[in-house]
């Protein structure tokens, strides 16, 4: 990192810390995602200790992929497009240092804690009050940051890709801290303020956004910038941003409770959750639309162009997922599919290939431009890599399909008599081939991420070109 | 359950926040709509003039089949939340509610299949042991509702009674088995350390050892004996056989002699097993199982002085899996 030129303009140095750590903490993440899908396979796999036990391992795996390498990557990009689009520093330096190191610090906090089965039990929010206190104070900061170096921006229009990112940033601060409010018992402990159906609507209130806003909205900023910055070619469409923009955060708000469809939750709510979820659909597409209608007249750069190709299948797999997600909250739908591997897969089809791949993509491009390089190490890698996440991704989501819709058959199936033709550890059985595939996919995307951590070292370290920084700064 | 209203304020609340957002969506792409694309000289779409770190933007207008998809979930979601409830208070034209629909699926259910069972309950015990129709509808029942602690095979396991080799904590004649499903059962060791001491549960294990006829310290036996008389025999019997010969009013002291350990992890040795059930104590429960097998079942005030027969029909399902752990214990 020696070797990297200090930008006269902006400050590159923690979107630099940012993206290496995107890597870093991808590789975490996933390793201990393959190690929890070996798991389900190979239950001998836990070593009957309680900190190796798929219970504990399984937030850890999430956190550390959402929030870790997603997180990081947002920040990473956000950091770098906020001020490139908006052609000023950002605000403080110092604040935008507390919000790496405190992110970083968070996201130790989580692998020592839930590990030792600190944990407050909700979903996507396991970490206790303490941690979640620390979140809250670097996310303010991170906001700050964020708009205040929108509002001294030099331009006089705000960028496409930094509305959705301060959508993402300011939702994300009072989902967190409203599903996050506890009373504390002792450093390590606490109890929800909310009850009952109220408290698991609260929860998934959270949960669906926590997707929809960190994990949609944020990586829409992202892609707004990469594509047509990759692709060399206008957005193509400013109206189509305006509509879909407005129309997704507005909705998405409302998709929560189809994670409750069958529940103590009132039948009201179920339905102005499905209702409202299928209405995302066209919002949630106008994004893939806008991203990958950019790309006519370019379409021959996806042969010479693995980063493109990272790009432009994310937003395949986007447009895939956020067409199965709609679909999966209408309610007969969810009475087969609730519950199994299909979820799973569902999520894996966004997080693999929506946002990882736009995340790598995205830090594939950043890389030689943060670091004063004229390229990457080795576009061939890349394009292993693309390889390699692709079919992984599609072996897991196939996988999760097949068994999902297997489980959601099996457990319905009756015999004559009324009783239930399969008992559920026949269904676990039959799941097995498929946890196993599932494994292997992950295996391949775990390679995946080894590759691009050998690329960016060598990129990083190379002594090359160091010349070509004032070209592509 | 039946849902309760809510205020007049929270269901139009609701009514409103949720027609708004939608009527916002129809607004945005009503204002919007325009589907001209503005050409230059050049054959060129314009942009829009303005651009962020070199990144241009067209003003194409809405793909047309992308904006249609748009308004017909719309016009969906609206024909939903008229036919069904969502807007507060509004139960919707169809009345359908999710409660609704569940005791309609459970009575169509009830009508279509407790014939089967109203017959088996006609039947008594020992002849639907013998009858393989029975005993594989009986089967099924035990796989979903039972397998989960005693095992597919009912051999059991740590903690969970073997349910094939006719030993019994609590009697193992059919009015008993019944008994046992009905009610459930709690059976509880106290921890005896305190009583014992380090020593007591020493020696007071070679002699539980003995009563097995496993390999035990004989002088430690005979130290424990009047110990085991004075504590242990008030419900294992002076004899360690247990409390199963009071049949329905066993208590579940089990069976001392039968070498038979309920709480034996695999690979642990028969004495560390006891010492530390001497030491810690233990705590059975089995639960009730009759509103499971038989939904919805009231267990009426003088259920123990019915008959056989009138239990068999209050619970029919329940006779058949009492038939079915019988059936597995005969000839042994």
């Amino acid at each position: 990192m020696s070797t990297a030129i200090e930008h006269s303009t902006y400050n590159y140095k923690v979107v630099r810390q940012f993206a290496i750590m995107t890597v870093v903490w991808g590789i975490v993440g996933m390793l201990v995602g393959v190690w929890i899908a070996a798991q389900l396979a190979w239950p001998l796999l836990n070593f009957d200790l309680p900190w190796t036990s798929f219970g504990r391992l399984r937030p850890l795996h999430t956190n550390a992929v959402i929030f870790a390498f997603g997180g990081s990557a947002l920040f990473a990009t956000s950091y770098y497009v906020v001020q490139r689009t908006c052609q000023v520093r950002l605000i403080s330096d110092k604040l935008a240092a507390f919000t790496f190191w405190g992110w970083q610090l968070v996201i130790v906090l989580a692998a020592i804690t839930l590990p030792l089965g600190l944990t407050q039990g909700k979903e996507y929010a396991e970490l206790i009050w303490p941690i979640d206190l620390l979140i809250a104070v670097v996310w303010v900061s991170y906001a700050a940051v964020f708009i205040g170096t929108i509002y001294k921006r030099k331009t006089s229009h705000i960028y496409v890709a930094n509305w959705f990112f301060a959508a993402f940033i300011l939702t994300v601060a009072v989902l967190h801290i409203v599903n996050s409010m506890q009373l504390p018992t002792s450093l390590t402990h606490s109890y929800s303020i909310y009850a009952g159906a109220t408290d698991a609507m609260v929860q998934w209130w959270y949960g669906h956004n926590a997707v929809g806003f960190f994990l949609t909205a944020g990586f829409l900023g992202m892609m707004y910038y990469f594509v047509p910055k990759q692709a060399e070619r206008p957005v193509y469409s400013y109206r189509l941003s305006i509509v879909h923009f407005w129309a997704l955060i507005c909705v998405y708000m409302w998709a929560g409770p189809h994670h409750l469809h069958y529940t103590a939750l009132p039948d009201w709510a179920q339905s102005v959750g499905m209702v409202m979820s299928l209405i995302l659909l066209a919002p949630s597409w106008g994004g893939m639309i806008n991203g990958m209608m950019t790309l006519s007249g370019a379409w021959h750069k996806l042969r010479t162009d693995p980063i493109l190709r990272f790009l432009v299948v994310s937003l395949s797999f986007y447009g895939m997922s956020t067409f199965e997600g709609p679909m999966m909250s209408i309610k007969t739908v969810n009475a087969l599919s609730h519950y199994t591997d299909w979820t799973v897969g569902h999520v894996h089809a966004g997080a693999l290939g929506w946002v990882a791949m736009i995340s790598i993509g995205s830090v594939y491009h950043m890389i030689p431009r943060l670091f004063g390089k004229k390229d990457m190490h080795s576009v061939d890698l890349i394009n292993v890599h693309f390889w390699l996440s692709t079919v992984g991704t599609v072996l897991y989501i196939t996988s999760m399909w097949v068994n999902g819709i297997m489980q959601g058959l099996m457990w319905r199936a009756v015999n004559a008599d009324g009783t239930l033709m399969y008992t559920f550890i026949e269904s676990v059985e039959a799941s097995h081939p498929g946890f196993i595939v599932r494994w292997l996919g992950g295996v391949l995307w775990l390679t995946g991420m080894l590759i691009m951590a050998y690329n960016v070292y060598m990129t990083v370290s190379s002594k090359a070109s160091e010349k070509a920084a004032a070209q592509t700064a | 359950m039946t849902s309760q209203a809510m205020s007049g304020f929270w269901s139009l609340w609701i009514s409103v926040i949720t027609l708004g957002v939608i009527a916002f969506c129809w607004w945005l792409l009503y204002g919007n709509r325009k589907t001209d694309t503005a050409q230059a000289a050049n054959g060129e779409v314009e942009t829009t003039g303005h651009a962020a770190d070199g990144i241009e933007e067209y003003d194409n207008p809405l793909p047309r089949w992308w904006f249609l998809m748009f308004v017909t979930t719309i016009v969906f979601g609206l024909c939903y939340l008229a036919l069904y409830p969502g807007l507060g208070n509004f139960k919707g034209l169809l009345n359908w509610s999710s409660t609704g629909q569940w005791e309609d699926e459970m009575a169509h259910a009830e009508e279509f299949y407790a014939p089967i069972f109203d017959q088996y309950a006609q039947i008594d015990v020992q002849t639907l042991a013998n009858d393989p129709d029975a005993m594989q509808v009986a089967n099924r029942l035990y796989q979903n509702n039972c397998a989960v602690c005693h095992g597919s095979s009912a051999r059991g396991g740590y903690g969970f009674p073997n349910l094939t080799n006719n030993s019994w904590l609590y009697g193992g004649d059919v009015e008993t088995i019944r008994h046992t499903i009905i009610n459930g059962r709690n059976g509880l060791m106290p921890p005896w350390v305190d009583m014992l001491g380090d020593e007591g549960v020493d020696t007071m294990s070679h002699y539980v050892l003995s009563l097995s006829g496993l390999e035990h310290d004989a002088a430690k036996v005979q130290e424990a004996a009047p110990m085991f008389q004075a504590i242990c025999s008030s419900c294992h019997g002076s004899d360690g056989k247990g409390s199963a010969a009071m049949g329905i009013d066993s208590i579940g002291a089990p069976d001392l002699t039968a070498n038979t350990w309920l709480y034996q992890q695999p690979g642990e040795s028969v004495y560390d097993s006891v010492s530390y059930t001497l030491r810690h104590g233990r705590n059975g429960l089995m639960p009730a199982q009759a509103r499971y097998l038989d939904y919805g079942v009231e267990l009426p005030a003088n259920l123990d002085s019915l008959t056989p027969k009138e239990k068999a029909e209050l619970m029919p399902k329940l006779h058949l899996v009492t038939a079915y752990i019988y059936s597995l214990n005969q000839g042994k």
